[in-house]
């Protein structure tokens, strides 16, 4: 199973000291962030991507970049790459060049955006948030496996004997995971092709996760891509933790009180108990992490969200200290306790070239 | 003997409230026309008061606490709504306006409604025309002809006429009829898939 982190890359005043870290400090404390999540063992970095203030990640790939130049073993994804308003095949030319200069340590995860007026920024209209993601990923599947291209939609110019370049990193497309809080058709979607689905969790009921999940594990085995169980699942996490519970909460508590997205609403304890947010000892994100199973199945991709709401840079540094020492060791241990042993682990770059000799190796 | 579930929001902010009286009034006689019509009432009261944190939350999160998910599923499974809320400013409160805010798309959809208001005069009484009818109006809801208001002179006796009573016995008969004749309502599952993948595909 996979652990790491996800960004979303916001910057926002610290409600402490109502100090407000620049861009430059912000996109800085995101490759520190990500450099030392490698350090403490995680698996995952994951960038979100945005077109308007105040967040700072608008060129994923160019991160990703810089980042895979000084890790060695990170795997870099996205939370969410938006499939409605870029370019499907700026997309497929992007990911496959850092797939190059990552050595394949690179997935994707595609999303739709929520924001209305990004989209006529890129040309399109929010209201085909559901066509734009359908049609601009069916042209970046084929673009990632066929040469030659002639394809012809309704929200890109028309293509003729396109080949992208550069082409995937031996031949194999970087995985896809698509991300969704609550479309079934993008559920729909992940299920058809085969890819990985990951559910943001954190800002939602459990019941809501629960449903999504169980709709894109059925239709997988629909579309005939193993059983329920065997479906890639991805999950998001909210944590913040001190050895003492008291102390989480205590240091949290102004930062959740004035966070841009749940502040000034429920209680950090009614938002608690509504969502996945822990906030407290190493032992309870363990205790509340390991629960996530129990309404969602075995799953492949547990990110969490620790950089977020003006939390500084040290502090968030301090909670990838407790998970890469406290946390993750044991997850890692527990989650794979009782695991059935066709439940598979989340695809990477060798596992995918693995599997495409032995495919071609049946055929010969 | 079938049965039918009306719910039965009220808006008012304070206990006692004259607007949770007036939604006592409605709910007792449309229960009583229902049972005449040979249908089993079955009536759950919502009063926003003891929602109205978990209403601003979630207008803020985004998603409902799952105390108000449960509202939110009474109202979407219920046969007929009473609503009512009272007028301030010139028309439904805030509370009440965010509460049908909430409601997800489609939820009063074919659902018959009967609206009513009370207010501190009876000068108010056109919002029921001008803010109530057209508000349920646009969640294709089925508003039954007659609304009832409530002002403070109904609430005295003799100076209505008791007229309140016969326009909330009016108003109830109309409720039930509507109520009676549809079959259940069936509430729409959020995650369930409406399109095939290749309906998709083919951008239909």
């Amino acid at each position: 199973m996979q652990f790491g982190l996800f960004s979303v890359g916001d910057v926002t005043p610290d409600p402490t000291n109502r100090t407000t870290p620049s861009e430059h400090d912000r996109i800085k404390a995101m490759i520190a962030i990500a450099l030392k999540a490698e350090e403490v063992g995680l698996d995952v970095f994951a960038t979100g991507e945005h077109h308007n203030p105040p967040f700072v990640p608008s060129s994923p790939t160019t991160m990703l970049g810089y980042i895979a130049a000084r890790t060695e073993r990170l795997l870099l994804s996205t939370a969410t790459t938006l499939i409605t308003t870029s370019d499907p095949v700026k997309i497929a030319e992007d990911f496959a060049m850092l797939q190059h200069l990552a050595d394949g340590r690179v997935d994707l995860m595609l999303g739709r955006g929520n924001t209305g007026p990004v989209y006529p920024w890129f040309g399109q209209d929010i209201r085909n948030g559901i066509p734009l993601a359908i049609e601009n990923y069916a042209l970046l599947h084929q673009l990632w496996r066929e040469e030659g291209v002639d394809w012809k939609g309704r929200f890109r110019t028309p293509l003729q004997s396109f080949t992208s370049t550069p082409r995937p990193l031996d031949d194999v497309p970087p995985f896809v995971w698509h991300g969704s809080i609550r479309s079934p058709e993008i559920a729909e979607q992940a299920a058809y092709y085969g890819d990985g689905f990951f559910a943001n969790h954190i800002f939602w009921p459990r019941e809501h996760t629960q449903r999504m999940i169980g709709l894109y594990r059925e239709r997988f085995a629909h579309y005939g891509h193993g059983t329920a169980e065997q479906a890639i699942v991805g999950l998001g996490g909210q944590v913040f933790m001190r050895k003492n519970s008291q102390d989480a909460v205590a240091e949290f508590r102004p930062y959740f009180d004035e966070a841009p997205v749940y502040g000034h609403g429920p209680s950090l304890e009614e938002f608690t108990r509504e969502t996945p947010l822990t906030v407290g000892s190493p032992q309870q994100v363990i205790d509340r992490t390991l629960g996530f199973r129990d309404y969602v199945g075995d799953y492949q991709r547990q990110l969490f969200l620790i950089d977020h709401a003006g939390l500084p840079l040290k502090i968030v540094l301090e909670q990838l200290d407790l998970l890469g020492e406290e946390v993750v060791p044991v997850l890692r241990k527990e989650f794979a306790k009782n695991r059935p042993a066709d439940v598979p682990d989340a695809p990477t770059h060798e596992s995918l070239v693995a599997a495409d000799k032995a495919a071609a190796e049946v055929a010969a | 003997m079938t049965e039918r579930t009306l719910a039965v929001v009220a808006g008012g902010l304070r206990q006692p409230s004259s607007t949770r009286l007036l939604a006592d009034k409605l709910a007792a006689a449309a229960g009583e026309e229902l049972t005449r019509l040979g249908v089993t009432p079955k009536i759950e009261l919502i009063e926003l008061r003891d929602h109205a944190h978990e209403i601003v939350d979630n207008l803020l999160t985004g998603f409902p606490a799952s105390t108000f998910a449960r509202v939110v599923e009474t109202v979407a499974g219920a046969d007929g709504l009473i609503a009512v809320s009272p007028i301030f400013t010139a028309s439904y409160s805030g509370l009440f306006k965010s509460f049908v805010d909430l409601l997800p798309d489609g939820t009063l959809a074919d659902k018959p409604v009967l609206i009513g208001a009370t207010g501190g005069t009876a000068r108010h009484s056109l919002a029921l025309d001008h803010a109530m009818r057209p508000l349920f109006a646009y969640t294709r809801s089925v508003v039954i002809p007659t609304g009832v208001f409530a002002a403070p002179e109904d609430w005295g006796g003799d100076e209505g006429g008791g007229r309140l009573d016969q326009r909330v016995r009016r108003a109830a008969a109309e409720l039930a009829a509507e109520v009676a004749r549809r079959d259940p309502a069936t509430p729409q599952d959020p995650f369930a898939l409406r399109t095939s993948f290749e309906e998709l595909l083919a951008g239909e």
